[in-house]
């Protein structure tokens, strides 16, 4: 039984596609409770930056990309939290779930081929790598 | 972030890392950038040195990085081709003067009306000039130089993928450099562009003659410099800003560049400005205080002192690789998907600001042109009027919809039927704003018309706003009012 349980999430279809899986999961286990974590890629920030009149309208694109996931919960009724986080994803999602003891990792897989995981590197790949619990990586 | 300690000792371990690791990869832009300009590497590395160190005390944006910049450099280059280096450190003097005035008129504010596709052009522009100047490097030279670029790519995108400890640049300029020596092979180096002299910046005055004509000679450039300059370091701190998840004081970031220019002027660097690259490099290395900018200028003063004679043998090639790498990052990639979604009178703001940066090697020039065009782009927007006509039993009702001043009055005027006569005629502005005079003197016009046809003519539904202009300079409330008043 997981109690509590880690969405890594991005803002891309694949991460709604955990979503649904983490929500499925999630709701044939009482008491379970999802975080949300949503993790800014620093490489993006020059871009979302760029594309905002003002902070308050990147804000607001970021809060926009978590609503597909949150209608995933919302929809099966699974209690759920919110943290958006800047960094490294893969990193930064071993440390939040290590830091708050976080029992299950769900999250998705971008489906790069050989060529893009070798110069851009697999997210999917660190995490199940250095995660200190099991990590469910959603095709 | 406000205490002493805060700002500078709260993260002494990684501002130390970040700010080595930023020193290292500084070296090879400042030299690079002050090649573009046209002036000795060392103008470019004084710049560094002087701008980081003093932003660091007084800058707005802690773990900003601030040093000689690209879009500077671009900019300087026909002052430095016709009048030299010494006109040069003048204009830097009065761009930070022009900076520190910016500052303190906290122009900083007026950023928010430059639009995101101005921004979005300033730095595409910026990327493509980077990257054709480094095109006479390279293009048609040799075979081997050829090659030494295409290492060098390979090294700074592969190298980091396995290995970030060190910047993949500076492995790129070591390797290479050490295979060109060694190797003896026959390629342009830094040292046919300029010299190195290891020594710490000194106080000099500006070598030029104190008249107006020099003022008139180096104003202009100074102006664009200014402008530019606090374009890039607002956009950058914006960034960093959201990177760190923390705000910063624009107008004393405007002030700070600007006093940071000034003394860079009397100790022979080139005007600067907080650098978008670099400044990324710093917050992912770790750095987050006023600290890491200091450690990155020192250290990077450092080197120079201690590796200076190196520094010569730099093969260009291996130089050109890097700032292709760094144009490379500059391009915003995801314009092309802003092209084809974003509105169209957007995208050609877009492309028109990247136009003339490109046609004229002046990216002042294009943010003002992109800011003009999105100007009247965004008057012609909301200059459509709508009028809606309803014919009750006993009245005539024109619903007036929209915005109506100067922009808007011919269409409004238009819009009317002035074959009427004797009838009940009723303006409804529930749904409008008159906004200046020429919207009130449309007004009066059309009431005076048609009055003039002997209709009976009631305007209702102003808000506060157009009722009080209308009263202040309106004449059609006078039922004798002839057109000539206009």
């Amino acid at each position: 039984m997981y109690s509590r349980i880690l969405l890594a999430a991005d803002g891309s279809d694949n991460a709604v596609r955990a979503a649904k899986e983490a929500a499925i999961i999630a709701s044939s286990m009482p008491d379970a409770i999802v975080e949300i974590l949503f993790v800014v890629d620093p490489s993006k920030v020059k871009e979302e930056v760029l594309h905002s009149q003002n902070h308050n309208e990147i804000e607001f694109k970021r809060k926009q990309k978590l609503i597909p996931i949150q209608e995933q919960f919302e929809h099966k009724s699974v209690p759920y939290q919110i943290t958006i986080k800047t960094g490294d994803p893969g990193p930064t999602i071993v440390d939040y779930a290590k830091q708050h003891h976080l029992e299950l990792i769900v999250m998705g897989s971008r489906g790069l081929n050989a060529l893009q995981e070798f110069v851009l590197g697999s997210v999917s790949h660190k995490v199940v790598k250095r995660a200190h619990c099991p990590v469910i990586v959603v095709k | 972030m406000n205490t002493v300690k805060e700002q500078w000792f709260s993260n002494v371990r990684g501002d130390i890392l970040a700010g080595i690791v930023v020193a290292l990869a500084l070296i090879p832009e400042a030299i690079a950038f002050s090649i573009i300009a046209g002036v000795d590497p060392m103008v470019g590395l004084y710049a560094s040195f002087c701008i980081a160190v003093i932003t660091a005390f007084i800058g707005g944006r802690p773990a900003m990085i601030s040093a000689a910049t690209g879009a500077m450099a671009l900019l300087i280059v026909p002052l430095v081709r016709e009048y030299g280096v010494n006109y040069l450190l003048a204009a830097t003097v009065l761009t930070g003067f022009i900076q520190i005035l910016f500052g303190v008129f906290k122009v900083a504010k007026l950023m928010k009306f430059i639009p995101r596709a101005v921004m979005i052009g300033f730095v595409n522009a910026l990327a493509i000039l980077i990257f054709m100047a480094q095109v006479p490097h390279f293009f048609g030279i040799s075979t081997i130089t050829y090659l030494f670029v295409g290492i060098t790519l390979l090294i700074v995108y592969i190298v980091p993928r396995f290995f970030k400890a060190i910047p993949a640049p500076l492995i790129a300029i070591v390797v290479l450099t050490a295979v060109a020596i060694w190797g003896k092979v026959t390629v342009g180096t830094v040292g046919d562009l300029g010299t190195i002299t290891q020594t710490l910046p000194s106080f000099l005055i500006p070598h030029v003659p104190f008249n107006l004509e020099t003022l008139m000679i180096i104003l202009p450039y100074s102006i664009s410099l200014a402008i530019v300059g606090l374009v890039e370091s607002l956009l950058t701190a914006s960034i960093v800003d959201d990177m760190t998840g923390t705000g910063s004081n624009k107008n004393k970031e405007a002030r700070g560049q600007g006093i940071a220019n000034v003394i860079t002027g009397f100790f022979g660097g080139m005007a600067g400005c907080a650098m978008i690259g670099q400044s990324i490099i710093n917050v992912n290395s770790g750095g987050r205080t006023r600290l890491s900018t200091l450690i990155a200028g020192i250290f990077l003063m450092f080197l120079i002192l201690v590796l200076g004679g190196l520094v010569i043998q730099i093969p260009m090639p291996v130089l050109a690789g890097i700032m292709i790498m760094v144009s490379v990052g500059t391009f915003d990639w995801s314009s092309f998907s802003y092209l084809r979604k974003a509105p169209r009178s957007d995208a050609i703001v877009m492309l028109l600001t990247v136009i003339v940066v490109v046609a004229t090697h002046n990216l002042a020039l294009g943010v003002m042109a992109g800011i003009l065009l999105s100007a009247i782009l965004f008057v012609a927007k909301i200059s459509k009027i709508h009028i809606a006509t309803q014919q009750t039993n006993d009245a005539v009702l024109y619903r007036i919809e929209g915005q109506l001043f100067f922009a808007s009055v011919e269409r409004f005027v238009d819009a009317f039927d002035y074959t009427m006569s004797d009838s009940d005629i009723i303006l409804d502005f529930t749904e409008a704003h008159v906004w200046d005079d020429s919207g009130v003197g449309a007004v009066d016009k059309v009431v005076i018309r048609l009055r003039a046809l002997g209709n009976r003519v009631v305007v209702k539904g102003l808000n506060a706003a157009s009722e009080k202009i209308i009263n202040r300079v309106g004449l059609y409330h006078d039922e004798h009012a002839k057109l000539k008043a206009h």
